[in-house]
């Protein structure tokens, strides 16, 4: 399929382009940027006018909850949602039932995938068998699988020996691993940040210390063993700094941080919000503004969604006993836009978080339009208000601190491999 | 319509103790409605020369319109410092309307106890009664228009009077 | 029905719709539910003490956390006011999930309740509840959690007027585990929108929460500073687990520091008084002859703390 995109302005971060150019795709790739090809004959031209046109965007972590938790949300709504945000390609984290933690189970999820001719899947593998942080897993066959990287998800990983090994082994092959910094035995039963919000609503709390002990050891570990690692979802401000340290003493370890840690905080728990039982828990208003500083500077390399469908029954419960997480895969793009228009960031800026970064994270060639590269395309309106309505998303998952919210910032169009896989009506 | 002029309170006061003090003895109980109620009975009770104590209440607890109205705001202490049982209660109120403060203080007194009778004292009589209740002693019946009502108002030298109301 | 979103216990007409915490209710509502519970305290002396109010009108304690001793308070309240009063202990194991909350919330509705007196182990489940009940149904929270036991706090409150009167001129002090306690947290709110100058918080290190001073308290380790000319001292139960979770190495060395002796009353004003929500611990936050000696306000706590619940829940019913 030949497909035209005109009048839009392509931004395109890695390739340093931001400008009025047409963009030209055949056979799944982008043929020409500027100039049509000699004798190329559009089967769709896509109208850009007052649009972005942008890669397509690659998040870091999104649950497409299958296998085992189909309840909740189905490969086919996730994967649904995921191009409706205008992202083409997306690493599902291992925590499944039963846990991605065998190559046939990873090679299923990626036929599955496959299949709906949606976006790239990149199944991240379980470190340890069963994410229960006790024995290694066959990394290598998981590999040949399809995983991109290994982590054990937000499960604990106390026994430091392991954690030692585990990193070992992974830098034998130089495989990528995936770490959430929080001690399990310092957030223990711990719903809330520990700060003023915890202590004025009796919620049982998470210190900082929480993050930062155990990122001192991951640090720490990562320094002797060598192993590439990749510190997923940090919430602190002490955690940005801990890593700005690092890596100026030439530690190439890389972060994230969730599109909601950018925006919220303890605040917004107000009267025990359950939608904003998340983990990590949002902190306080200081450690946000570090988060953002912290993406703003280059210290933090990626913005994610942390997509994490959670139905009704399991979220309407007092918030000690709801379970964490949010749906977010749509909200990806505006978020990270609004956190650039608030920090007088331009949406190259913005862009670049979300398609450049995560790609260069995952080590997949994505996130960028170089002519020759893979169709991976999203088209959006910069200005296109919209307000988040639960009913509306395509994701399952409801679950959204954001509900009633406006955004700014909207998906028309999502090509995959030179497909047009999503448009919007 | 131009009602009367409203009638002394002073006046109506010492009217009604010439007609109660025959009528009273050493176990009549005087039982005040709050709030115009006590300072009449209040004013009784020394007139009258009454041995037992006086006794208040706050009928609040007792309405029939608690769905429709909630609790009152400042609602007062019910205080009935002698032995209902056996007693010859009085129970003064300042206007008698409707009847149905009179109803609430009643099933409020056989909370008390097992009275020997109660009569009534009220200072005006406006009529309009819903209920099938009647003072043994009044000051005198007035007339009120609709749309108003009629309050006792007592100064700060304790002088009392009759006073209208736009409801 | 339309709730203050910023306070979700009052209707439209800034009226006392839920009563969920102490936090962020308005001093004239606090005066109101005092001032009522004085009324109330009148009907207790008597010999009929009911007054027909709630007639008609179905309370449920619904209680998700074990408790006999509140749970019989609200019964016995209720019944003074006339209600029918059905009582529900809710077993909530972690493993057998059952129904939820809000399941058995709606189907209790059904069942024409007025009133739901709510106790749960989770903070915050008072505030789900109240978001979910049709209109016209009250929620009254006996205990959530750490975060409040508003009647609690109430009692009191009336407790300490009863005895000192004007709270603008009172030095309080709250001692025990303050970061587990719902009581201390309903205490201290109500202190200060009632306008107490000086309260503080005594308790170790590991029982004080994070930026509790944000509160609108003083803090102290020492508990022979912390009490030094107070009016009043409030204790805090401490419980058994504390000891378990390496929170506290004894309840002996908690006895020596920071439980109530009389030496260390002594400190405080000579007429200062001594509250307990209850059950008490003897030796372990209180010597017994402090819980015992005149000024010791406890047991009067358990009959106001009667009255005060008469007086919330006509208040609700009423508005």
């Amino acid at each position: 399929m030949k497909i035209h995109i005109k009048n839009g302005r392509l931004i395109d971060p890695k390739n340093g382009v931001d400008a009025k150019r047409d963009v030209f795709v055949a056979a799944g790739k982008i043929v020409a940027i500027g100039e049509a090809p000699a004798g190329f004959s559009a089967n769709r031209v896509i109208d850009a006018t007052g649009r972005v046109v942008c890669p397509g965007l690659v998040d870091l972590a999104v649950r497409l909850r299958e296998p085992g938790f189909e309840y909740l949300a189905t490969l086919e709504t996730e994967m649904k949602a995921a191009i409706a945000g205008g992202v083409t390609s997306l690493a599902c984290p291992p925590d499944t039932d039963p846990p991605l933690d065998e190559p046939g189970l990873v090679e299923m999820l990626k036929f599955s995938a496959k299949n709906l001719n949606q976006a790239h899947v990149y199944p991240i593998g379980a470190l340890t068998t069963a994410l229960k942080g006790t024995n290694l897993t066959e990394m290598a066959e998981l590999r040949d699988a399809g995983c991109v990287a290994f982590s054990q998800a937000e499960a604990p990983l106390a026994d430091t020996q392991v954690l030692m090994h585990a990193l070992q082994y992974a830098a034998t092959f130089d495989f990528p691993v995936w770490l959430r910094a929080q001690d399990p035995a310092l957030a223990k039963h711990g719903v809330a940040h520990d700060g003023e919000v915890s202590t004025r609503l009796g919620l049982p709390a998470i210190p900082v210390t929480a993050e930062t002990v155990a990122l001192s050891t991951i640090l720490i570990i990562a320094r002797e063993t060598g192993a590439r690692v990749h510190i997923a979802r940090l919430s602190s401000a002490e955690g940005v700094a801990m890593v700005r340290d690092s890596r100026a003493r030439g530690l190439p370890v890389t972060c994230d941080i969730g599109i909601h840690h950018a925006h919220l905080s303890e605040m917004d728990i107000g009267y025990f919000d359950p939608n904003c039982n998340l983990t990590p828990p949002l902190r306080s208003q200081r450690d946000r503004d570090a988060l953002r500083a912290g993406l703003a500077d280059g210290t933090i390399d990626a913005l994610c969604s942390d997509h994490t469908p959670v139905d009704e029954d399991a979220k309407q419960l007092p918030f000690s006993e709801a379970e964490p997480g949010a749906t977010g895969v749509e909200l990806l793009l505006p978020l990270a836009l609004k956190w650039a228009t608030e920090s007088s960031l331009g949406l190259s800026v913005a862009i670049d978080r979300i398609t450049a970064k995560p790609a260069a994270i995952l080590g997949i060639d994505a996130g960028h339009l170089a002519v020759g590269a893979t169709a991976d395309v999203c088209v959006f309106d910069p200005e296109a208000y919209w307000r988040v309505e639960p009913a509306a998303l395509f994701s399952l998952g409801k679950n959204t601190p954001f509900s009633g919210f406006e955004m700014r910032g909207r998906v028309t169009h999502t090509l995959v491999s030179g497909n047009l896989v999503y448009e919007k009506k | 319509m131009l009602g009367n002029p409203l009638p002394d309170a002073e006046l109506l006061l010492a009217s009604l103790t010439d007609r109660m003090q025959p009528a009273v003895g050493p176990n009549t109980g005087l039982v005040g409605i709050h709030t115009g109620g006590v300072w009449l009975a209040e004013r009784l009770h020394h007139a009258l020369g009454l041995k037992l104590p006086l006794g208040t209440l706050d009928v609040s607890f007792y309405r029939d319109d608690f769905n429709k109205k909630g609790l009152r705001r400042n609602v007062k202490s019910s205080d009935i410092p002698f032995d209902i049982d056996g007693c010859d209660v009085i129970i003064v109120d300042d206007v008698l309307f409707t009847g149905r403060t009179i109803r609430a203080a009643l099933n409020e007194l056989f909370d008390y106890g097992r009275p020997a009778r109660i009569r009534l004292a009220a200072l005006v009589d406006r009529g309009g009664r819903e209920l099938p209740i009647s003072a043994d002693f009044i000051g005198t019946d007035v007339t009120v228009a609709a749309g108003e009502s009629i309050e006792l108002t007592r100064d700060t030298q304790g002088r009392l009077a009759l006073k209208l109301t736009r409801d | 029905m339309w709730l203050d979103p910023a306070n979700p216990q009052l209707n439209k007409n800034g009226e006392l719709h839920h009563l969920l915490s102490l936090e962020g209710l308005p001093a004239d509502i606090l005066r109101q539910i005092l001032d009522t519970a004085e009324s109330f305290v009148g009907v207790t002396q008597r010999e009929v003490k009911k007054v027909p109010l709630l007639r008609g009108k179905a309370v449920f304690n619904l209680f998700f956390e074990a408790s006999t001793r509140t749970r019989t308070t609200f019964e016995i309240a209720a019944k003074r006011l006339s209600a029918d009063v059905i009582n529900l202990a809710i077993n909530v194991s972690s493993q057998s999930k059952g129904e939820t909350v809000l399941d058995t919330v709606a189907n209790l509705s059904a069942m024409q309740a007025d009133m739901f007196i709510v106790r749960h182990a989770a903070s915050g489940a008072p505030y789900l509840i109240a978001k979910h009940v049709a209109p016209d149904i009250h929620v009254v929270n006996a205990g959530d959690g750490r975060h409040a036991h508003p009647t609690q706090g109430l009692l009191d409150m009336y407790t300490i007027r009863h005895y000192k009167g004007d709270f603008t001129k009172l030095r309080v002090a709250i001692v025990g585990d303050i970061l587990h306690s719902r009581v201390a947290r309903s205490q201290i709110h109500a202190l200060t929108t009632l306008g107490c100058p000086e309260i503080r918080v005594i308790g170790p290190k590991t029982l004080l929460p994070a930026h509790v001073e944000r509160l609108g308290v003083q803090v102290h380790a020492d508990m022979q500073q912390g009490l030094k000319d107070v009016d009043v001292v409030m204790m805090l139960r401490l419980q058994n687990e504390r000891m378990k979770g390496a929170l506290l190495p004894s309840a002996q060395e908690f006895f020596k520091y920071y439980g109530l002796t009389e030496d260390k009353l002594a400190l405080a004003k000579p007429d200062a008084i001594v509250l307990h929500p209850g059950p008490m611990n003897r030796g372990v936050e209180i010597d017994s002859s402090v819980a015992d000696g005149k000024q010791s306000v406890i047991l009067p706590q358990v009959t106001f703390g009667i009255a005060i619940r008469m007086a919330v829940m006509s208040i609700l019913a009423g508005n």
